[in-house]
């Protein structure tokens, strides 16, 4: 009882980074109807400054400039590349993220080469005991920060003059253009914002129990994909509730490892895959997303 | 994005207005083109005598990956549908040659099952398989569209990678398993030498001539399915998939369909693979070679044929020179030596080249030849003068959810 109680905790600390990923993955995709490849080397790119500067400047600045660097490096993408762009194709926007994303990963990857870089965070791997139940530090702050960072970005969604003009940017941005909303600074900014998401769950994916930044890191961060779009691609509750039921899925997957054994090694891994291929069978559009039909 | 430009001359193929037979004979016999290609084909058959090894390997290579991309340039290029699982689809076909033609043995600890087929059976049979397991995926590639199925097929290729890890016994693990040699009518492409005209035939220089027979028949066929009927419908739900419903095309069976025959198209690529490289390992089939195939397409040009295959021998043949000339680039060394590994380099070179030929040369490289021949009008449509966000486009759609 206590295994699958911590294997809850676990999941929904793990799940709520998810949902930060794909947050900033559908904020992209509201804003300008691109499907970013490009974002699991975004969160890399993140994690890595942070990893290189914490020694010389600490680890809260280093996090920091992480943040910032990787929300720049999101706003060059969109001001350098997606800008660029003269077509109406957003598929073919799509590939071009995959090209971003070749370019970035392949950078990244070359400067880390096989080491494994630690953030250092300063929850180290500590726990914490409740009433039996075992938790890992760094997922207490992974599940607040992640809950502190979606509210805040969900009121500014709802409640800022920023928001409002990204909401009308994604319901129609002809006429939002006409109301005076310059589109091309809504989808800098929604690209700068879904950097900077994209920098935090960096850490938290790299801390304790994982043993730091590495090249399978953005295999890791590619896991909000499915936790966008069985949420559906469009709605900002997807992506919550998507990362959620990806992170508790894959949590118990692998904490019954032993009991799931005839379906292979490392089914963890996988059980966020089989979850989307299965709510996609039944609702094509995603848990949230509004239907392919309605949109006509 | 839209082929209609070129699509348009070719459209009256009417018996009646259509020139006579003859006369389109001595028409061709003018065009600069037709000796273009003759001389090109010559050139690709008599290759094997001249090359050693490494080139043949690599231009093997080249030409799976280009009916691999051709397969993949009609769903994403002529129906504008997304598939990262492509590398998935090579592997189903590599690994089902290896099942379908090995015979059962032991090997690295490992029981290896294999039905022993005829290897010419076991060939035809793995692009079936291929073909049944785009089939299974169809429910969710019939309904997705766009990027949404590009998302929803990374799941292939995980699922592929746990399988090809775990089933031991049909996969070999970790280690792969050996390939059977072709053998077609008697003739085995194996190492066995054969001396043809005192140039020794290997397993490559054999090969050579079925990898070409092999491309020249995807193409051709691909090719007719482009320029038919099936092509213009495909091209439809690319370009409005609302409007193509509306006229009859049964958008769902056949976004379906293309999956099916281009994951056919990759089993094929997948058993011309394992053949050449005579192994088959898991590591291979994983995410990068998706992104390499689609790659390849955006380079060559989406939705042609002859931009599949220049974007595949652009993406595959770059490492092989990297390598092969490591020494003599800048920049460029042998892996491990501390500088930019062959790789590596190569991958930046394509993954800037896809980010630059959208922005700046939409239709590929294989438009570069096109433009020149048909004067203003071809490059003119497919990049729309106007910023997609223009607030006063006037046809645009009235509702923002559809853009695709």
């Amino acid at each position: 009882m206590t295994t699958s109680l911590e294997l809850l905790l676990g999941g929904l600390s793990i799940g709520s980074v998810y949902a930060l990923i794909a947050l900033g993955f559908v904020v992209i995709f509201k804003a300008t109807e691109v499907v970013n490849f490009a974002h699991a080397s975004l969160l890399l790119a993140g994690g890595y400054v942070t990893a290189v500067l914490h020694d010389d400047i600490g680890f809260w600045p280093a996090l920091l400039v992480g943040i910032a660097g990787a929300a720049s490096v999101g706003a060059a993408i969109e001001f350098f590349v997606m800008r660029r762009y003269r077509g109406s194709d957003h598929s073919v926007l799509a590939i071009v993220t995959i090209g971003v994303d070749i370019l970035l990963i392949t950078e990244l990857t070359r400067r880390m080469g096989t080491d494994v870089l630690a953030l250092g965070d300063p929850w180290g791997n500590e726990v914490v005991s409740i009433g039996g139940v075992t938790l890992a530090q760094t997922r207490i702050a992974a599940f607040l920060a992640a809950g502190l960072l979606i509210t805040v970005f969900l009121l500014a969604f709802r409640y800022t003059s920023w928001g409002v003009s990204m909401r009308a940017a994604a319901e129609n941005p002809q006429t939002a253009a006409l109301m005076g909303i310059k589109l091309g600074r809504v989808s800098l900014a929604a690209w700068a914002v879904a950097g900077a998401l994209a920098a935090v769950a960096a850490l938290f994916l790299t801390v304790f129990p994982t043993p730091g930044l590495e090249r399978a890191t953005s295999l890791a961060a590619l896991k909000a994909f499915p936790a966008a779009i069985l949420g559906g691609l469009d709605s900002t509750t997807g992506a919550l509730a998507g990362g959620l039921i990806v992170g508790v899925t894959e949590s118990f997957a692998t904490g019954y490892q032993s009991d799931l054994s005839f379906l292979g090694r490392g089914i963890g891994d996988l059980a966020p895959y089989l979850v989307m291929v299965a709510v996609l069978l039944i609702r094509p559009a995603g848990l949230f997303g509004t239907k392919e039909l309605a949109r006509v | 994005m839209s082929d209609t430009a070129e699509a348009a001359p070719a459209a009256p193929a009417g018996p009646a207005p259509g020139p006579t037979r003859a006369q389109g004979v001595t028409e061709r016999l003018r065009r600069p083109r037709t000796y273009a290609v003759l001389a090109g084909s010559l050139l690709l058959l008599a290759l094997p005598f001249y090359l050693d090894r490494f080139w043949l390997q690599a231009g093997l290579f080249a030409m799976a990956a280009a009916i691999g991309a051709i397969g993949l340039n009609m769903l994403t290029g002529a129906t504008g549908q997304l598939s990262m699982g492509h590398a998935f689809f090579l592997a189903v076909g590599a690994y089902g040659y290896c099942v379908l033609a090995g015979e059962s043995s032991t090997e690295n600890g490992h029981t290896l099952t294999g039905l022993g087929l005829p290897t010419w059976l076991a060939a035809v049979l793995a692009v079936l398989l291929a073909g049944a397991a785009g089939g299974l995926f169809s429910p969710i590639a019939g309904r997705l569209r766009g990027a949404y199925l590009g998302i929803a097929t990374l799941a292939l290729i995980f699922i592929g990678q746990h399988v090809l890890f775990n089933a031991g016994s049909l996969t070999g693990g970790y280690n792969g398993r050996a390939v059977p040699p072709l053998s077609l009518f008697g003739f085995t492409f194996d190492d066995t030498e054969l001396v043809v005209a005192a140039v020794p035939f290997g397993s490559s220089e054999k090969l050579w001539y079925a990898g070409l027979a092999a491309l020249l028949l995807s193409a051709l066929f691909a090719r007719g399915v482009l320029r038919g009927r099936p092509g213009r419908a495909m091209n439809a739900i690319r370009d409005h998939r609302i409007a193509a419903g509306v006229m009859g095309v049964p958008v769902a069976r056949y976004r379906a369909g293309v999956f099916v025959l281009s994951s056919m198209y990759a089993g094929l690529a997948g058993v011309l693979l394992a053949l050449v490289f005579q192994r088959t390992v898991p590591e291979y089939f994983g995410m990068i070679l998706s992104l390499e195939y689609l790659a390849m397409i955006v380079i060559g040009g989406l939705g042609s044929v002859a931009g599949a295959v220049i974007g595949a021998a652009f993406v595959s043949l770059l490492p092989q020179v990297f390598t092969h000339y490591s020494d003599s680039l800048p920049l460029v060394s042998a892996p491990g030596t501390g500088g930019l590994a062959p790789g590596e380099a190569s991958r930046y070179l394509y993954g800037a080249a896809v980010v630059a030929v959208v922005l700046f040369l939409p239709g590929g490289l294989a438009r570069l030849g096109l433009a020149r021949t048909k004067k203003p009008k071809a490059p003119k449509k497919p990049g729309l003068p106007k910023q997609p966000a223009a607030p006063m486009q006037p046809a645009a759609p009235k509702n923002p959810g559809e853009k695709s």
